[in-house]
């Protein structure tokens, strides 16, 4: 492996893990409003939700240009703010991975809360605790399967990204080139060795990661539509 | 149940017979610089043939020319490198020589009609962030572009500012997107109804690169394809010719001109 593809590899866990991060804070509470909420606007959002699922990522990532562009409703609303716009960044890969992989972070956790019930944090609550201990040292314990398998989806589909972060990345070195655009590179210069060698690498890696989770916990579905 | 069936297998086994029997197809793939001159082209060529069914798909020329090597059912190659056709036909991937069909040009463009007019050695002083090329590892109008900025000497000053393409179409929505302020893409690109009035374009003089030689060829698998020679002859003939011109490309036979 060359430097640069050391340097890819470097940026792709860091894209993985801070979009991973970012989905957590952000994706738990859509998911317990979700999984309680009467409101029959649930299954508006349920479907947005899923929509990266079912767009093509080229799709998504050229809406994403030109959202996060000059010209667009992100990247201008920071222009006029004195910031850059977020177009070929990696701030801007991370907006971007976090709308791509939301469902990933969403539906496991919306079926983990949704197993827990309602009586335990009902009797959480005759015990006087409040909401947010209730949350905390209730509802997540008793979810923490659920939690692992979102992470690690969350985690494992921003790994293998590619047609998102090749509409908004730009190939940039050390900024928003990733490994799977490393390995289109190399393939598409017929580099065929280089690319088998990421190839292979990512293949086992994202093999032995989803392993790990459906050996740790077999009762949950994972991802549907 | 059993009926029902076979009616469906019926029906759905009407279908190839369903299209009119003398009609050919022909499925070109050409270089991304191509998209809107040979859809030009291919639609003046269709106007003579009614019934015959042409697609075009466009993208790079290197990633058609790795899937025309494992059997892509394309029956033309037009190549922004004649470099590709030339090895298919090393390997006896085709049917017939390769032909050169045009030379390509390069133009600096720009949204902003100010940043389009800075010669090539000033842009590092010039305000851009962002500068779009397409991917000189693989892509021949990227290579090109790399030429060009180091014959100014400018490339690693460059160099940290470039977003690069997958091809010269993926490159030119960079810069249509206003994302990179701007590039050097295929002047066919920015002559092109779409992008006519798009900011401003400056063309990079041809002797700052090796010349964008293009080239097409007929593949093996359209050996007896009689659309795909009639689209070949199509090419060399005056109408093909005045739209190529008017897409900026150079043709064989009048580089002097």
């Amino acid at each position: 492996m060359s430097a640069a593809d050391w340097m890819a590899l470097s940026t792709t866990l860091k894209l993985a893990a801070v979009t991973t991060l970012v989905l957590l804070i952000v994706g738990t509470p859509i998911a317990w409003w979700l999984a309680r909420t009467k409101n029959r606007v649930a299954v508006v959002v349920e479907a947005v939700v899923a929509l990266p699922l079912v767009l093509p990522p080229t799709v998504l990532g050229f809406y994403m240009l030109v959202a996060l562009g000059p010209n667009g409703f992100i990247g201008g609303t920071l222009l006029a703010l004195g910031w850059h716009h977020l177009a070929f960044t990696f701030a801007g890969l991370v907006v971007a991975s976090t709308l791509y992989s939301l469902p990933f972070m969403v539906q496991p956790l919306k079926d983990a809360f949704a197993a827990v019930g309602s009586r335990m944090t009902e009797a959480a609550a005759t015990l006087r605790a409040s909401p947010w201990d209730s949350f905390f040292s209730v509802v997540l314990p008793l979810s923490r399967r659920g939690l692992l398998t979102a992470t690690t989806l969350t985690f494992a589909h921003t790994v293998g990204e590619f047609g998102v972060v090749l509409m908004v990345g730009g190939n940039i070195p050390g900024e928003t080139r990733v490994l799977s655009i490393a390995i289109y590179d190399h393939a598409e210069a017929m580099d065929y060795a280089s690319a088998h060698v990421l190839a292979g690498g990512l293949l086992v890696a994202s093999f032995l990661l989803l392993f790990m989770v459906y050996f740790l916990n077999r009762r949950y579905h994972v991802v549907h539509v | 149940m059993k009926t029902s069936l076979r009616l469906l297998a019926l029906f759905l086994l009407s279908f190839p017979l369903a299209r009119p029997l003398l009609a050919e197809t022909l499925t070109i793939a050409a270089a991304a610089d191509l998209k809107f001159a040979m859809a030009e082209v291919v639609e003046q060529f269709r106007a003579a043939r009614s019934g015959d069914k042409i697609d075009v798909i466009y993208g790079s020329s290197g990633k058609f020319f790795t899937q025309i090597k494992n059997g892509a059912p394309f029956d033309m190659y037009f190549s922004a490198d004649i470099e590709y056709p030339r090895a298919l036909e090393k390997d006896g991937l085709t049917s017939g020589i390769t032909r050169p069909y045009a030379i390509g040009r390069i133009v600096l463009w720009s949204l902003n009609p100010e940043l389009a007019q800075t010669a090539l050695r000033d842009l590092p002083k010039a305000p851009i962030r962002k500068f779009a090329i397409a991917n000189p590892h693989h892509a021949p109008y990227g290579l090109r572009a790399k030429e060009a900025l180091e014959h100014q000497g400018v490339w690693s000053a460059m160099e940290a500012k470039l977003v690069l393409g997958e091809n010269i179409a993926h490159t030119a929505q960079f810069v249509d997107s206003g994302a990179a302020e701007a590039g050097l893409v295929a002047l066919a690109l920015v002559l092109s109804p779409t992008m006519a009035g798009k900011g401003a374009w400056t063309p990079i003089p041809a002797q700052w690169h090796e010349p964008l030689e293009q080239g097409y060829v007929i593949t093996r698998r359209a050996a007896g394809n009689p659309l795909a020679q009639a689209f070949s002859d199509y090419m060399a003939s005056e109408p093909a010719r005045v739209v190529m011109r008017r897409y900026g490309f150079v043709l064989p036979g009048e580089e002097g001109k």
